[in-house]
Order: structure tokens, then C-alpha cells, then sequence
């Protein structure tokens, strides 16, 4: 590259910043808007995006996408442009060939602000709804309608003309509607065909349109607006109601699935087991190592690593469960208060056990490509990480509850729940029942950490954030019924998520508790008690 | 003559006790003050304000062994009692900082003027009166354990159920006291003391005064403990801790006679709280955080539930234990407390008071 | 018939019933207990003799009927544990219940009739009349020599006898006596039967039992229970000689 070309782009980057500030710049070149990317100067960029929006460049498109993620870039010497693919790789904004001699060190970043991101969006809304992909259409037409910019209607008009895509037409006539029911200048039976078209909608943004409709418009559009605005917040109202009760529901099963493995092991049991929670955070760093593993061994697996990790942290909080049944518990058994403090102990020693062997730092367990992002449901965003928990802990409750009744062992350890004499007598082996039920609820508790390592941090302190909310879960529930755990979780879920939005997480979190504390008063047994002169005891 | 009463009353352990805790009450301060840094008499500020915390977890202790060891109710909530009896002393001492605080706010806090509010909630008036925050000190803790028993007791909530409903409250309140709307500070807590009553609370003089108190506060605890244990309702407390049931039937109402003793045992931990704030010179809500409560019970547990001295002799063994050996090796710390919660259960139920005592029974029963 | 009576009648039950999950431990049952009156109560495992004592004292609330103290005086459905107590009704359980960590003495202390409110009891000293009942009350249970044993320490039918003693220091107008000679000797049930037919000349004495030769030995009028009610009621004899009484329960 020779110099002559540079000082005069140097000369006419500093006429065109000089002119930037005179309105009457005319007469631009590709190259004089490329220029204003390089100057630094934020009413710089924003005029460039608007210019080459208009260009027809074939790079446009990509150019102004690479502002957005703050991929393009300037070399400050000769202030030339390029575009930084997600790679890393470099190439020449202009012309699009790829520049791999360029040292990617030596570039400047265009830095946008938020009138330069505005002036973005709507460019982004021009160039899309040129494009050769229907989504990407869409996409603009939705963008423009968030921008409400009204320079942009021409643009919709000759786009709603040649679209062929029935879903994209309806979005660009929405986006039309959204810019022509603000504007005065429309005739009114087009401003009132343009509210029923945005109560069809019936979006939050359409919401807000119908209700920024200003005090002078006609009385008519403003009654029309009026009604329209209130259906569309019914429509809103119910969507937000069964978007809180999916997220009641996503916390419900979490609940459920941290005390489904207490249920067996206080409820049916009756052993208080304060190491519950390292039970779950046990199999949450089972998660974390079989996925260290695979990352070093046999990255293809990666997406297959939490079936691996299912059966290996029923195995090692199972087996640890075991072994503090058979090394501790079993000396306390009718001594419950002992119990509570010696598996207290248990919980601080494996916390700093973990703690010493992984420190005490969250550990970054990652989620396979089946639990990541979200899907659209109705207008109801929901993430596929909460939904496959739900899916899980269904699964999870389904197999305890045929274990129990389905299986000899479940019928055994029924018989010496029920009655651990006669159990003895007929030739059951009432202390290997007791540690393989522990074991049980303890390996439960473990697969529930794999579930929970997909949406908590994985830290030692896992554990604790769960143990007092799976005791007041099972408490509620009903000692010693696996449905009572189940109807209290959900219903707890569900009744944090509807307090949420009036009162705070923390504050409904609070309230949840006192409402416990007070029913338990009220029903010492909880919600299925079991009465009875044996349960008395 | 009720002291002499009581003064009879005492075994050999609770008269060691007793003349232990009256020789440091004494001691200490003056071997701070008379004697200078250097001297092999001297003991360093530092071990004051030590020291001084453990009388009053021992005073935390003593009140936790009233109700767990002699009436069985296990609370994991005296840490919640604790704080609150801290928070109200905080307050005070908040409240006497007054202009010198860095925003120079003569009746609001620091923390209020930097959240922008313009008014004093009215949680925190009257606060300026040390008499009203030490009254403060002893009711609402004893308010939130009669409202708390109030209710666990009538319901008959007893045993493990109670245990985690006192953790759920304790849990409850750490969370309210996070929020910066309960105008406590939020995550911060109370800090930044200037002075108790005029005193400066960072001074040697005044360390080794609240040291004194503290000790004092531990005496008066046990010896307010020990009436009630050895009084008739003494023996109605270990009757339901024994047989709650054939208390009933008795015709006691087990209900009230655990209100009391929880309600009392409540203001002793409020107490406790109260004095160990100024000596740390900080309250936060971690001071509610449930395995705090939960420790206190291991203290009791090793000294020797159901022995007065073995409360307070548990608690400032874990706690030098815990100082020496988080100094030594940080990391062995919590593996040990795990241990002391296991083995003590398992091979030392009666904690070292109890053991021994049986052992010098057995000694005493042969010959 | 019954109603009549009311008013005559220590303990009056009527119409009793009791069901837990389904199961009626309890079936309408009738009984009616004069003042002064001893009263043996026998039947099979399940009879619904513990319930009943349940209800009596408090500690189970029926789901209808009528539970009546002292001629109709007081409705114990309404009242607690601590206030039947209080009124005068003394149970001794089945199985021994006692306070195993106080000494033998401490645990007639604790059942002697005296204010059982809270600060009463902080305040409350050791006096010389106290004593003297407590000395009386241990030679009537024959515990003298284990005065300052722990409770823990003694032997079943002492202990046995121990919640006997602590009955008596109640002095109740009605003692409830559960399974009162199982587990002892054939001596000590002699003992115990004589026991309770001194009790009998001051209080009014309802005892469950198994034991026939016991309630033989004791010679008062008997009750059977069966599935929950009355099946017969008379002499020990007559309701041997009761078919249906040889049917559910003798004849196994």
C-alpha cells in the first residue's frame, strides 16, 4: 500500500469530521462513509451507519452487524476498516476479502454509544428487510417496530409490496401499524385500522403504543385505543399469570427434587439428616468431574456427559450415605437430636473436604447443547434448562415411587418402616434395609445435584442453600408421604413465584417461611398427616 | 441469704466455676492495666477482647444448656437471641456517634445517609437512651422467643421439628436483616463505634471494663440458672425434657413452664449478644447465619449438656481451639468441628462436666 | 336410662367414638364409673382400652360423644391433660412412666398436690408437712430404702409401684390404672392387688388389665371391651360364663 493514498484519506477524514459538523456535507463516496468508522467520534459513526444503510453496499449488512457486536475495527495509521469475524480473522471492511497479513493487535475497535446503537437499530431494520432470509426479514420488521422510527415507513411500504412470506407480512404490517397509529399525519380510518391491528398483536410493545397515543388525537382513535389497550393488558395479565406459574413450577420441582432424597431419609425414615444438602452438592461435582473428563478425553461426548454423570453421582453420594449410615447413624437411631448434630458434623467436614480437594471457588460445570437457550411458548419465553428440571424430577419422583412399590426392595423397606420387629422376624435384614434406604435417599439427593449443577453455582456451599427449604418442603408435605413432599413443593414453588412480583424475592422467600413455621403449628403433621395412635409416638 | 442459699447448693465443679470466673473478672483487667506490654504478667489488649468474647459465648452457652439441657428443647435459634440482643446495643452505639460519623449527621447513621433517607425509622428511636437500649437488649429477643414458643409450645411442635422451625426463623431473619429496607445496615451490619456512655470502645480501659462485665454477666447468668435448676421447677423442666407426656398427666402445662425457661433463657443470650458487640466492635446479619446457632449447641454438647459449668466450659474450649487452630492450620478447622460434632455425640454424650462428674459419683459410690 | 344417672356418676361415657384412619378404635362406647367404686376393665389386644383411656384423660378428643366428670360436673372433651389432672384424674400408663433422672423422692415431689403453675413452683420451698406425706407415700409404695435412687435405677415392678406412689401423691378422685402387674411376679401382683384395694377405700379406681388371675384377685365388677364397645359387664364369673365373652376373648 502506498502512502499518497493514506494522506489523502487522512486529509479527507479530516474534512469530512470538519464537515460532520456542518449539516450541509454533501456528495459522500463509499469511502468518505467508511471513513467516519475511523474517526472516533460518535455523531461520526452514527452517520456513516445511516449512509451506507442507504449505499446498497453488499457489505452493509455485514459491516453494521459487526458494529453492533464490536467486531469492526480501524487500523489508526491509515484508518482503514475491517471487519473481525467471530474467528478472529480479519477482512477488509470495503471489500470483504479476507486481510490475514493484518494484525489484528494493532486495530482500534468503532465504539457505538446509545444514540449510535438507535441509529444502528434502525439501520439493521433497513438492511434486513432486504435480505434474502425470511427470519432475518421478520427480525427487521420487529426491529423497526421497536424503534419507532417513523423515517422508516417508506421502507416498509415498498417491502410489504414485495414480500411473499405470509409471517413476514403480518410482521412488517404490524410494524406499519405501530408507526402509523402515532402519526398525525395518517388519515384516521388508516390510524384506527392500525390500533386493531396492534390489539390483535396484543404485545407488551403494542401495549405501550396503544397507550402513548397522544392527549390531542382524535376522540375516536383514543376510544378505540383506549378498549384496544385494555384487552391487550388482559391478554398480558393471563400470559404473565401462566409465565409465573411455569416459573412456580420450574422452582417447585427444584424444591421437590432437593427434598425428594429427605423424604425418604426423615420422612420415611425419620433420621434427620443435616448432610442432606452435600448429599446434592456431591453430585453436583460428580457432574463437574465427569465433564473434566470428558473435556480431556472425549470432548464428543461432551452433550452425552450428564447421562454419564446420572448414575455416577447415584453411586458416590449413595455409597457416602451408606457409610455415614453404618459409621454413625445407626449408633443414634431413636435419638433424633443427636442425630441432627452428628450429621451436622458430617456436613461440615465433607463442605471442607470438597472444599480442600476443589477450593472453595464456584466451579463451571457446563451445560449441553440440549439445556441451553430458550423457546417461545405462546409469547412465553422459557428456557430449556427449566423445563428439562421439570421433565427430570417428574422422571426422578416416577422411579422412587416404583422403587417403593414395585420392587422387593421397596416392599421390604415398607415392611420395616411399618413394623421392624416382625420385619426382623420373617427374615428381612432390618440394618442392611436401613443403610441401602439411606443409601437410597442419599443417591437420590445425589442425582438431584447433577439437575441443580445445571442452574446453581457449583460451590461447597451448595448444599447449604438447600437443606432448611427441603425440611420445611418435607415438613409441610406431610412426613412421611412422598405426595405430600410433592403437592408442598410445587404449591411452595408456585406460591414464591405469584409473591415475587408483589413483594420481592427476598421478602416472599421470608413470607413463605413464616407461613410455614405457622402452619406447622397448626398441623404439627403437615399437610398429609398421618394420623393415628401410631404415629403419635 | 438467697446467695447463701444458692452458695449451698453448689457442687465442686460450679464452686471451681464460680472462683475461676471471679479470678479473671479480677485478673484480667489488672493484669492488662497495672501490668506494663513486656512483663510476663501482662496480658495483651488483643486477649482482653478475646477473652472477653468468650464469657460471652459462655453466657450464650449457659442460656442454650437451660433449655436444651435441662428441658430438652433444642433450639437452633439462640443465635438469632444472640444477635438481637447485639443489634440493640448496635443501635445504641449507633446512635452515639452522632455528629462524628463520616457524614456528620447528628441524628441519622451513616448508612441511613448514604441509602438518602431523611428520617429515623421508628425502630430506632429512643435508642439514644442507654436505658431504653438495654431494655431493648433483654425484649425483643424474650418478645421473639414468647411469640415463638407461644405458639411451638401450645401446638405441641417438640423435638426435631422444633429444632428446624428455630433454624427456619433464625434463617428467616438473616435474610430480613440482609435487606437494607429493615434500615439495620443490610449486608454491612452496625460498625464504626465510637463510644459506650462516654467511653471510648476502642480504649485499653474500656476493653478491660466490658471484659469485667462480661465475666460479671456470666456469673449472674449462672447463678439465675442455677436457682431455676434447682428450684421445684427445676425438676419440672427435666421431667419433660424426660417424659413430656407424664409431665401432662401430672397435671403441669408443659407450655408454660418451656415458655418460661425459653423466654428466659432468650433475654440471657440478648444479653450476651449485647456484650459482644462492643468488644468486636461489629454486629452483621452473619451473626444470624444458623450454623452460628447451631455451634453454640456443639459447645454445650462437648462441656456437658445438663451441667451448667460444662456450657461454659465447652464454649471456650471450641472457641480457643477455634482461635489457635484457624491460626495454626485454617484449613483443619472445620474438619475438627466436624469431628467434635460426631465424636462427641457418639462417645461423649454426657460432655466432659457430665462424664467426669459420673466418673467422681462412681469413685464416691464404690468404697 | 342412662341419663338419668348422669348425676350420680364420677365418670360418665356415652356414646363414644374414635376413628383413626378409617379405624374405630372406639364404637359408641358406654361406661359409667361410681364415685368410690373400683372397676376392671379386660378385653383382647385392640379392644380399645388404651384409647379409652386416651379420651378420659385428654389426650385424644372423640369424634362425638359424651365424656362427663364428677356428676356431669365438668366435659373432659374440653378440657387438656393438665386440667383433667388438675381436676382429680390420675393415670398410671402402661408402661411405666417415670422420671428416670430424679431420685424416687423427686418423683413424689413432683406428683404431690400442689399449685402446679410456673412461678409457684420457682418459689416453692421444702416444708416439714411435705416431707411427712412423702414419708408416708414410700412406705405405701415400700420404697423407703430407695429414697434417693434415681428412678432409672429401679426395678420394673418398682417402678410400677413408684407411679403408683406418684398417683397417690396426686390423690385423685379417679385413678386410672393401665396393665398395672405386667411384667411381675406372681408375689408382687398379689402385692399390687392388695395395693389397689387399699387405694380403693379413699379413691374411686378404674384398672385395665390382662391378667385374669389378677383381676380375680381383685373381686370387683368387670367390663369387657370388644372392637371398640361394652360386650358384657358383670362379675368376674358372670362374664366368664358370657358366651360371646368365651367367643372373642377367653376362648383364644
Amino acid at each position: 500500500m502506498n502512502r499518497l493514498p493514506n494522506f489523502l484519506a487522512a486529509i479527507a477524514l479530516v474534512l469530512a469530521a470538519f464537515l460532520c459538523a456542518a449539516p450541509s456535507a454533501r456528495a459522500q463516496t463509499l469511502d468518505e462513509t467508511l471513513a467516519r468508522f475511523a474517526t472516533d467520534r460518535f455523531p461520526d459513526t452514527a452517520r456513516a451507519v445511516e449512509e451506507i444503510a442507504r449505499s446498497g453496499h453488499p457489505m452493509a449488512l455485514e459491516i453494521v452487524e459487526a458494529l453492533t457486536d464490536g467486531r469492526l475495527a480501524w487500523r489508526p495509521s491509515d484508518r482503514r476498516l475491517y471487519v473481525i469475524g467471530a474467528d478472529g480473522a480479519t477482512r477488509a471492511a470495503e471489500t470483504g476479502k479476507a486481510e490475514p497479513d493484518s494484525e489484528a493487535a494493532g486495530l482500534r475497535r468503532v465504539r457505538v454509544n446509545n444514540p449510535v446503537r438507535q441509529t444502528i437499530a434502525a439501520a439493521l431494520g433497513v438492511l434486513r428487510l432486504n435480505s434474502a432470509d425470511p427470519g432475518q426479514r421478520r427480525v427487521a420488521a420487529e426491529a423497526i417496530m421497536q424503534s419507532r422510527d417513523a423515517t422508516q415507513a417508506p421502507a416498509l411500504e415498498a417491502a410489504l409490496g414485495r414480500e411473499r412470506d405470509a409471517r413476514v407480512a403480518t410482521a412488517i404490517t404490524l410494524a406499519l401499524a405501530a408507526l402509523r397509529v402515532v402519526d398525525p399525519a395518517q388519515p384516521e380510518s388508516v390510524r384506527l385500522a392500525a390500533i386493531d391491528a396492534l390489539a390483535e398483536r396484543g404485545s407488551r410493545d403494542a401495549l405501550v403504543l396503544l397507550r402513548s397515543i397522544p392527549a390531542d388525537a382524535p376522540a375516536a382513535i383514543r376510544a378505540r385505543a383506549e378498549r384496544a389497550a385494555a384487552g391487550v393488558e388482559r391478554h398480558l395479565a393471563i400470559l404473565g399469570g401462566i409465565q409465573n406459574l411455569f416459573f412456580g413450577l420450574s422452582l417447585g420441582s427444584v424444591l421437590l427434587l432437593a427434598a425428594i432424597g429427605l423424604a425418604i431419609t426423615f420422612g420415611v425414615m425419620g433420621i434427620i439428616n443435616m448432610a442432606h444438602g452435600e448429599m446434592v452438592m456431591l453430585g453436583a461435582y460428580t457432574t463437574f468431574v465427569v465433564q473434566e473428563v470428558l473435556r480431556a478425553h472425549a470432548p464428543s461426548l461432551f452433550d452425552w456427559s450428564l447421562l454419564f454423570a446420572l448414575p455416577l453421582a447415584f453411586l458416590v453420594s449413595g455409597s457416602v450415605g451408606i457409610a455415614i449410615e453404618r459409621t454413625i447413624i445407626r449408633y443414634l437411631y431413636g435419638r433424633p437430636l443427636e442425630t441432627l448434630l452428628a450429621t451436622w458434623g458430617v456436613s461440615l467436614a465433607l463442605q471442607q473436604a470438597v472444599r480442600t480437594i476443589f477450593g472453595s471457588s464456584n466451579r463451571e460445570v457446563g451445560n449441553p447443547a440440549f439445556m441451553t437457550g430458550s423457546f417461545d411458548l405462546f409469547g412465553i419465553a422459557l428456557t430449556w434448562s427449566r423445563l428439562w428440571i421439570v421433565v427430570f424430577t417428574i422422571a426422578v419422583f416416577a422411579f422412587l415411587l416404583f422403587v417403593i412399590r414395585y420392587t422387593d426392595f421397596g416392599l421390604r423397606m415398607r415392611a420395616v418402616v411399618q413394623n421392624r420387629a416382625m420385619a426382623g422376624s420373617v427374615g428381612i435384614r432390618t440394618n442392611w434395609i436401613d443403610a441401602f434406604t439411606f443409601g437410597l435417599g442419599s443417591g437420590i439427593a445425589g442425582i438431584a445435584g447433577v439437575a441443580l449443577s445445571q442452574i446453581d453455582n457449583v460451590s461447597p456451599n451448595l448444599g447449604q442453600g438447600y437443606i432448611i427449604d427441603s425440611f420445611m418442603v418435607v415438613v409441610f408435605g406431610g412426613v412421611g408421604s412422598l405426595w405430600g413432599t410433592l403437592v408442598a413443593a410445587l404449591s411452595l414453588g408456585v406460591a414464591n413465584k405469584l409473591l415475587e412480583p408483589v413483594a420481592g424475592a427476598v421478602l416472599g422467600k421470608i413470607a413463605i417461611l413464616v407461613f410455614i413455621i405457622l402452619f406447622i403449628q397448626k398441623r404439627p403433621r403437615g399437610l398429609f398427616a398421618q394420623k393415628g395412635r401410631t404415629a403419635e409416638s | 441469704m438467697i446467695v447463701q442459699r444458692l452458695a449451698g447448693r453448689l457442687g465442686l465443679s460450679e464452686r471451681i466455676f464460680v472462683a475461676v470466673v471471679v479470678a479473671l473478672c479480677v485478673l484480667v483487667p489488672l493484669a492488662n492495666l497495672v501490668f506494663p506490654p513486656g512483663s510476663p504478667f501482662h496480658v495483651s489488649n488483643a486477649s482482653v477482647v478475646l477473652y472477653g468474647k468468650w464469657m460471652t459465648y459462655a453466657l450464650l452457652a449457659l442460656s442454650l444448656d437451660l433449655v436444651w439441657g435441662y428441658c430438652g428443647i433444642l433450639s437452633l435459634g439462640h443465635g438469632a437471641f444472640f444477635a438481637l440482643g447485639g443489634y440493640a446495643m448496635g443501635m445504641y452505639l449507633m446512635r452515639s456517634i452522632g455528629t462524628r460519623g463520616v457524614y456528620g449527621n447528628a441524628i441519622l447513621p451513616d448508612f441511613m445517609v448514604f441509602l438518602n433517607w431523611k428520617e429515623l425509622p421508628y425502630a430506632w428511636y429512643f435508642f439514644d437512651w442507654f436505658g431504653y437500649a438495654m431494655l431493648m437488649v433483654m425484649f425483643v429477643p424474650g418478645l421473639l422467643a414468647f411469640v415463638l414458643g407461644w405458639f411451638a409450645f401450645r401446638s405441641r411442635v417438640t423435638g426435631v421439628y422444633l429444632s428446624i422451625i428455630t433454624q427456619a426463623v433464625t434463617f428467616a431473619l438473616q435474610l430480613s436483616f440482609f435487606r437494607n429496607d429493615m434500615g439495620f445496615g443490610g449486608n454491612n451490619g452496625l460498625t464504626d463505634f465510637k463510644d459506650l456512655l462516654g467511653f471510648p470502645v476502642q480504649a485499653q480501659s474500656t476493653r478491660a471494663v466490658l471484659f469485667a462485665l462480661s465475666a460479671l454477666a456470666l456469673l449472674g447468668g449462672f447463678a439465675i440458672a442455677k436457682a431455676i435448676v434447682s428450684s421445684k421447677l427445676g425438676l419440672v423442666l427435666i421431667a419433660i425434657r424426660d417424659a413430656e407426656t407424664r409431665t401432662r398427666f401430672l397435671g403441669y402445662r408443659v407450655e408454660r413452664f418451656k415458655l418460661f425457661v425459653f423466654v428466659v433463657s432468650a433475654v440471657m443470650a440478648g444479653i450476651a449478644g449485647a456484650l459482644y458487640v462492643p468488644q468486636v466492635g461489629i454486629i452483621n446479619p452473619s451473626e444470624f447465619s444458623p450454623a452460628n446457632s447451631i455451634e453454640a449447641v456443639i459447645w454445650v454438647a462437648v462441656g456437658g449438656r445438663g451441667t451448667l459449668t460444662g456450657a461454659a466450659l465447652g464454649a471456650v474450649l471450641v472457641n480457643a481451639s477455634k482461635t489457635w487452630l484457624t491460626a495454626a492450620l485454617p484449613t483443619l478447622w472445620l474438619f475438627v468441628l466436624g469431628a467434635l460434632f460426631i465424636l462427641v455425640t457418639l462417645f461423649l454424650p454426657k460432655g466432659i462436666v457430665g462424664t467426669l462428674g459420673a466418673w467422681f459419683a462412681d469413685r464416691r459410690g464404690k468404697p | 336410662m342412662i341419663g338419668r344417672k348422669t348425676t350420680d356418676a364420677l365418670l360418665y361415657l356415652d356414646g363414644v367414638t374414635v376413628s383413626f384412619d378409617g379405624f374405630r378404635a372406639l364404637n359408641k362406647l358406654a361406661l359409667l364409673i361410681a364415685p368410690g367404686e373400683m372397676r376392671a376393665i379386660v378385653g383382647p389386644n385392640g379392644a380399645g382400652k388404651t384409647t379409652m383411656m386416651d379420651v378420659i384423660t385428654g389426650k385424644t378428643r372423640p369424634d362425638e360423644g359424651d365424656v362427663l366428670f364428677d356428676g356431669g360436673e365438668f366435659d373432659l372433651t374440653k378440657l387438656d391433660e393438665a386440667a383433667i389432672a388438675e381436676l382429680g384424674i390420675g393415670r398410671k400408663f402402661q408402661k411405666p412412666t417415670v422420671f428416670e433422672s430424679h431420685t424416687v423422692e423427686d418423683n413424689l415431689r413432683l406428683a404431690l398436690k400442689a399449685p402446679r403453675k410456673v412461678l409457684p413452683t420457682l418459689t416453692a420451698r421444702r416444708n416439714a408437712e411435705e416431707k411427712a406425706r412423702i414419708d408416708e407415700l414410700l412406705a405405701t409404695v415400700k420404697l423407703d430404702a430407695q429414697r434417693r435412687t434415681p428412678a432409672g435405677g429401679l426395678s420394673h415392678g418398682q417402678k410400677q409401684w413408684l407411679e403408683i406412689g406418684m398417683l397417690l401423691a396426686q390423690d385423685p378422685a379417679l385413678l386410672l390404672v393401665d396393665e398395672p402387674v405386667a411384667g411381675m411376679t406372681d408375689a408382687e401382683t398379689f402385692e399390687t392387688a392388695e395395693l389397689l384395694k387399699r387405694i380403693n377405700r379413699t379413691h374411686s379406681v378404674v384398672v385395665v388389665e390382662h391378667d385374669m388371675a389378677f383381676v380375680r384377685e381383685l373381686g370387683v365388677k368387670v367390663t369387657v371391651l370388644h372392637e371398640g364397645s361394652v360386650l358384657a359387664e358383670g362379675t368376674i364369673d358372670q362374664v366368664s360364663a358370657d358366651e360371646r365373652v368365651v367367643e372373642v376373648y377367653l376362648g383364644r
